[in-house]
């Protein structure tokens, strides 16, 4: 139970997903601009996540032994069809649900935190549970740096910044003092 | 002789113009993760290159028989199986490098720069043109991975490919070779280019203006 409390905790805080490995920047800096569209898309961020450690740990344990040269080629597809698959019967289940989320669940399939979830889960020997727990602190990780960033954006949309820096540039140094303030989280434990 | 020059053209257009960071800001993922050495960023480079040439040249060789429904989970798995001759000869050739760079080379099949080209670009014109445009695009990538991987390694540790730069006296930025140091420096780099294609549009502006002045001076 410790063991699973702290994967939860580090990847939430320590090894963010996004401010400390770099994955999931697309939407991090595409997608931020306001508070409630970056938290529902790290919402249906988690979601995907948590099928995805689900999947990946199915193909490690049941396919992938036989043929290890597989492995990216097999997350790549598996992800890709979930991802379709997710969407397909969300519409046909929940309309509304479909209407919050629906755009972007495609958006999702390109987000290089899902198929990095699956090789960093892979690379460490998770297990299931472990897997999953690692899901759930990556999603809720992707969720707190984008609600951040929204929030930090949705400010400054009213100050005097120059037009030369506005845009990415802007942006990815928001990210970088983010990134700064969470290093702050590496202590947390003793053990890292 | 035309198509010859519109061929270099392609090939040209992704080194500044419409290089794929600077630019179009695609990539970031392994753009920011690898770049805290000169080394691993040259490496990454030439792995992108290495998986863009190889999937352009066989996505345009075989656009013909590429269903449009399943095109895109098509150019993934050509991606992906790139990668994974990628992943393997690096493991064999280089194990330190490939020991540091772990998990972000397999991630190079969810660069969106590499589906973008094969979308935009190498599904819609022959092969030659296809190749040209993969040259460009990825040495446009490298050149960006390179400046930033440079500065980090060079603020960061004082040292340029493991050349020790200032001697024992200089105290590093160990915040440039952390996470943060990547987002700033990309976000000061972003901001530099920038500056430099304002300034230069302006430079332009006022050569055509003070030439039509000379113009119309000329003919009075």
């Amino acid at each position: 139970m410790d063991n699973l409390l702290w994967i939860f905790i580090s990847t939430l805080l320590v090894n963010n997903f996004v401010l400390a490995y770099f994955l999931g920047l697309c939407p991090f800096l595409g997608v931020s601009g306001q508070l409630e569209t970056s938290f529902r898309l790290g919402l249906a961020t988690t979601f995907v996540l948590v099928i995805t450690a689900l999947c990946a740990w199915v193909l490690n344990t049941y396919v992938l032994i036989y043929a290890p040269y597989l492995r990216l080629i097999s997350f790549i597809v598996v992800i890709a069809s979930t991802v379709q698959f997710i969407e397909m019967s969300i519409k046909k289940l929940s309309p509304s649900l479909f209407k919050s989320l629906g755009i972007f669940l495609p958006l999702i399939t390109t987000n290089c935190a899902i198929l990095g979830l699956a090789i960093f889960a892979t690379n460490r020997g998770y297990g299931l549970i472990e897997g999953l727990t690692f899901a759930l602190g990556a999603g809720a990780g992707f969720t707190l740096a984008m609600v951040l960033m929204a929030g930090i954006r949705e400010e400054t949309e009213i100050n005097n910044v120059p037009a030369l820096i506005k845009g990415t540039a802007f942006n990815l140094i928001i990210a970088g003092i983010l990134s700064m303030a969470f290093m702050g989280f590496a202590g947390l434990f003793s053990s890292t | 002789m035309a198509t010859d020059t519109s061929a270099y053209e392609e090939m040209i257009k992704g080194l500044w113009r419409d290089n794929p960071v600077f630019v179009q800001v695609l990539g970031m993922c392994p753009m920011l993760a690898v770049t805290n050495s000169a080394i691993n960023a040259v490496v990454m480079g030439l792995a992108t290159f290495f998986v863009l040439v190889g999937s352009s040249f066989l996505v345009s060789s075989f656009k013909q028989w590429i269903p449009k429904q399943v095109r895109i989970s098509l150019y993934i798995i050509i991606i992906a199986t790139f990668v994974t001759v990628v992943d393997y000869s690096l493991l064999a050739l280089l194990p330190t490098i490939h020991k540091e760079l772990g998990a972000f080379i397999p991630l190079i099949v969810a660069n969106c720069m590499i589906l973008g080209r094969q979308e935009a670009f190498a599904s819609k014109h022959n092969v030659k043109y296809a190749v040209m445009d993969a040259v460009g695009m990825s040495a446009g990538f490298m050149i960006a991975l390179f400046a930033l991987g440079s500065v980090r390694e060079i603020l960061g540790v004082g040292a340029f490919f493991g050349i020790d730069l200032f001697g024992a006296n200089f105290e590093p930025w160990v915040i440039m070779i952390l996470p943060p140091g990547g987002f700033l420096t990309l976000g000061l780099l972003l901001l530099f280019f920038n500056w430099f294609t304002e300034r230069r549009r302006e430079f332009l502006l006022k050569v055509a203006e003070s030439s039509r002045v000379a113009y119309v001076d000329g003919d009075k």
